[in-house]
C-alpha cells in the first residue's frame, strides 16, 4: 500500500472485429509504403492519461477500470478497452 | 407548452432547421428546450438534431449521452412516445443505450457530405407509417462517424426483430457498397429499438422537406416528420 498519485492509461480500440480503417491506412500507406515490411499490422486507437490519487496502483486501476465502464469511456458494441498503471 | 421538443445541446447545429421544418411546415406546435432545461417529460414527442454535441470529444454524442435531458428522454421512450434522433441525435441515442450498437468513423475516414438514397425497411415505427417498405426516399448525409457497428449475430437478431429502419442503396433499389457512404454494416442507415418507438439515422430528413431544398424538388424527408404527426394525431393529421 503506496498512497499517492498514480498514472493511469486507457487505451481503447476498436474490437478485432470491428474494422480499423485509420489503422489500415497507416499501415497501407505509411508504413508498407516506407519499407517496413517487418511490420504485420497497425491498430489506430485513442489514448486517455489520468493521474489518480490513489492507496496503492491496484486501487488506482481499479478506479480508472470503473469509470470507464460506469461513463462509457469506451463503447462495449465496437471497442475493447486496456488500463495499466505506468508511473 | 408545445407538443414536440427538439432538444439543444452544446454543438448542435440542425437545431434551428430542424424547428423550422416542425413548425413551419409539418405544423407541430415545437419547442426548442436546452437540454439542461427539460427536467420533466412533459412533451409528446422528442427529437435530438444532428450537430456536433461537446465537439464530438471522446466519440460522437458519448458526452451528450450523459445529460440529465437523457434520462427524461428514457422515460418517455419506456412509455412509448416516439423520439427520433437525426445524426447526432442517433449517436446520442447510441450512446445513451437507447439505440443498440456504435457509430464508427466513416471507413473513407473523410466527411461526407451528399444525397442518398434510403430503401424504407419497415413501416412499424411512428416515423414511416406515411411511407411504403421498400420505398426510395432521397434524403441528404452530411457526417464524418456515421458507420453503424453492431456484430454479426447481433446484425441478425436486428434484422429478425426488424429494427432495421433505412438502407442505403442504388437506383435499383440494391443495398451494394457503392450505395454505402461511410461503411456502416449491411449498408444500415437508420434502426429503431425493440418496441419500434426510437428511431436514429444519419441522414437529415430536415434537409430534405421543402421543394427549395432538393436537387428535384422533391421533400422526401418530410415523409418522417409526418408520419410523427399521424402517430400524434391520427390519420387525419
Amino acid at each position: 500500500m503506496t498512497p499517492g498519485s498514480y498514472v493511469v492509461e486507457v487505451i481503447v480500440e476498436n474490437k478485432p472485429l470491428a474494422r480499423d480503417p485509420e489503422g489500415e491506412t497507416i499501415y497501407q500507406n505509411l508504413i508498407l509504403k516506407g519499407g517496413y515490411n517487418q511490420v504485420t499490422s497497425v491498430r489506430a486507437g485513442k489514448l486517455l492519461r489520468m493521474n489518480v490519487e490513489a492507496n496503492s496502483p491496484e486501487d488506482a486501476r481499479a478506479i480508472v477500470r470503473k469509470l470507464s465502464d460506469d461513463l462509457r469511456i469506451y463503447n462495449p458494441a465496437a471497442h475493447t478497452i486496456q488500463v495499466r498503471v505506468v508511473g | 407548452m408545445g407538443e414536440v421538443a427538439v432538444i439543444q445541446y452544446p454543438g448542435s447545429n440542425c437545431d434551428l432547421d430542424t424547428l423550422e421544418i416542425l413548425r413551419d411546415v409539418v405544423k407541430a406546435r415545437t419547442d426548442l428546450v436546452w437540454h439542461k432545461d427539460l427536467a420533466h417529460d412533459n412533451y409528446e414527442a422528442y427529437v435530438l438534431p444532428g450537430g456536433f454535441s461537446y465537439g464530438d470529444y471522446l466519440r460522437a454524442g458519448a458526452i451528450a449521452a450523459t445529460s440529465p435531458s437523457l434520462r427524461v428522454v428514457k422515460e418517455a421512450a419506456e412509455g412509448g412516445k416516439p423520439v427520433l434522433g437525426i445524426c447526432n441525435g442517433f449517436q446520442i441515442l447510441v450512446e445513451a443505450g437507447l439505440l443498440p450498437g456504435a457509430v464508427l468513423r466513416n471507413s473513407t475516414l473523410r466527411f461526407v457530405c451528399t444525397w442518398t438514397r434510403l430503401r424504407v425497411e419497415t413501416t412499424r415505427t411512428p416515423f414511416t407509417n406515411r411511407v411504403e417498405r421498400g420505398q426510395l426516399l432521397e434524403i441528404p448525409i452530411a457526417h464524418n462517424e456515421g458507420r453503424y457497428y453492431l456484430d454479426n449475430d447481433q446484425i441478425s437478431e436486428l434484422e429478425r426483430s426488424q429494427q432495421i429502419v433505412f438502407r442505403y442503396v442504388n437506383e435499383k433499389k440494391e443495398a451494394t457498397e457503392d450505395a454505402n457512404p461511410n461503411g456502416s454494416i449491411d449498408n444500415i442507415a437508420g434502426i429503431c429499438n425493440q418496441k419500434g418507438n426510437v428511431m436514429g439515422l444519419m441522414p437529415h430528413p430536415e434537409r430534405a422537406s421543402l421543394p427549395v431544398l432538393s436537387l428535384d424538388n422533391q421533400t422526401d424527408g418530410r415523409v418522417i416528420f409526418d408520419s410523427m404527426m399521424r402517430m400524434l394525431h391520427g390519420p387525419g393529421a
